[in-house]
């Protein structure tokens, strides 16, 4: 009865485009975009959700991509940070993260950035507390978070969400 | 050490009713996985024993949230972030809405699960306390049937639940009794966000004619499964809040409880602020019954 787990072919799209992968289901969808599709802006920190820095879009909603298994992923819209600067031109996010020196180190940056986008997609305007508790599950070691919070905030006046 | 994804599988039936043939075609067997926000953390530490899961995200019979007159029917794979985003959830069951919000961040919210939380039987899941203190019934489903189970009931021991291996939580009923009433709910833990709680409370509470007309005291981390504080509340109940009564529900919430020492806090600590939470809640309370 009991059969060795198989590869499965899945289909992904990942920051507009479609992807096809190849996969055993409980790969993480983290270790897939960066080994298979070689997207390593998403960090592993911790591997366990505390951190943050596997962050990805899922369908819209702010994932840790350490812990969903690809078959979780099958069929769904991903977005990597990968997926924000168009050509050469950076995201308002991204600029304001170089502006307000809220990237030190560079690991948390990516799921840092995902959160901030996460939030302003859902609260363009987000007062600081807004900020606190949307980025609240990323955790920073380097800046003390005040140039991350000061960021997301410039990214607001902006107004840019995407 | 890391586990290798080939060494486990995952299926994903996409209806509830296939999940439920499943378990009972191979008895303890499939561990079932939602959010993945307890069980991919076993699993990329290689403590993870099951080498067969079934996947229930997204499974539309468990992700919904029905409102009838006299419940709110929580599907068991409803999201923290559905709980919270719920218009009345947030303003009738607002002890719950706020555990949700006490749980993880917001990447953990929108992927852990309500009845991820009970099923893990945690003495310190956030959401727990809250359902105690609503009188919450679970209804749970196996190809068999369905069975209808206070989680007052439910939850046995630590890690321990009356979940058959066969079967699934699908529904967390809520009863719409308590609008009128006051709501508490605080967390403490080592910091105030993305921390496991030291102790948790969520009460609830009436006031008529300056007396305490109802009272419900849950309080999670501080035994083997979360507790209602019965003689607590039994000694509150009918009598008005006197500096007196405050001083013998202090002493009778810390002598209820059974905290251990842990690494997370000590038996002392907990039992302190069990009664100061207790009689901050009813301080609060007590506000409510007075003229503005």
């Amino acid at each position: 009865m009991t059969t060795a787990p198989t590869e499965i072919d899945l289909h992904l799209k990942v920051n507009g485009e479609s992807a096809n992968v190849r996969a055993y289901p409980m790969e993480r969808l983290l270790d897939v975009l960066r080994n298979q599709l070689r997207l390593t802006g998403t960090k592993e920190g911790c591997g366990e959700g505390e951190c943050g820095s596997c962050s990805v879009l899922m369908n819209g909603e702010l994932v840790n991509s350490c812990l969903v298994p690809i078959l979780q992923a099958r069929g769904a819209e991903i977005v990597t940070v990968e997926g924000l600067a168009k050509g050469d031109r950076l995201h308002a996010l991204q600029q304001a993260f170089l502006d307000c020196g809220g990237a030190q180190c560079g690991i948390c940056t990516p799921g840092m950035i995902l959160a901030a986008l996460h939030l302003l997609q859902k609260e363009p305007q987000p007062t600081r507390d807004d900020i606190r508790e949307g980025l609240s599950g990323n955790l920073c070691r380097c800046t003390g978070y005040a140039q991350i919070l000061e960021a997301v905030e410039q990214a607001a006046r902006i107004g840019s969400t995407g | 050490m890391r586990s290798h994804p080939g060494e486990y599988e995952l299926v994903a039936p996409g209806h509830l009713e296939e999940v439920v043939a499943l378990l009972a075609r191979d008895p303890g067997v499939w561990l079932p996985l939602a959010g993945g926000t307890d069980i991919m953390v076993q699993y990329a530490a290689g403590k993870l024993t099951a080498r067969r899961l079934v996947s229930l995200w997204n499974l539309p019979e468990l992700r919904r949230i029905d409102v009838s007159e006299g419940e709110v029917g929580v599907g068991a794979a409803s999201t923290y972030t559905d709980l919270r985003r719920h218009g009345i959830v947030a303003r009738e069951f607002p002890l719950l809405a706020t555990a949700a919000g006490w749980t993880g961040g917001v990447a953990n919210q929108n992927r852990g699960t309500l009845g991820g939380n009970i099923v893990n039987a945690s003495p310190a899941g956030d959401s727990l306390p809250a359902l105690l203190a609503y009188e919450a019934e679970l209804i749970l489903v196996s190809a068999g049937g369905e069975r209808r189970v206070r989680y007052l009931d439910f939850h046995l021991g630590y890690k321990k639940t009356r979940l058959a291996s066969q079967e699934l939580i699908r529904t967390i009923c809520l009863p719409r009794r308590y609008a009128g009433y006051y709501a508490y709910a605080r967390k403490v833990g080592a910091r105030s966000a993305q921390a496991i709680s030291k102790v948790s409370v969520a009460a609830l509470g009436r006031i008529s004619g300056g007396l305490v007309e109802d009272v419900r005291i849950a309080v999670g981390s501080v035994a083997p499964v979360p507790m209602r504080l019965v003689e607590t509340e039994q000694l509150i109940r009918g009598k008005g809040l006197e500096p007196a009564l405050l001083s013998s529900a202090r002493r009778a919430a810390a002598a209820e409880i059974r905290p251990i020492d842990d690494i997370r806090s000590t038996a002392v600590y907990r039992a302190a602020v069990t009664g100061n939470l207790v009689v901050e809640f009813l301080e609060q309370l007590g506000r409510t019954g007075s003229p503005a």
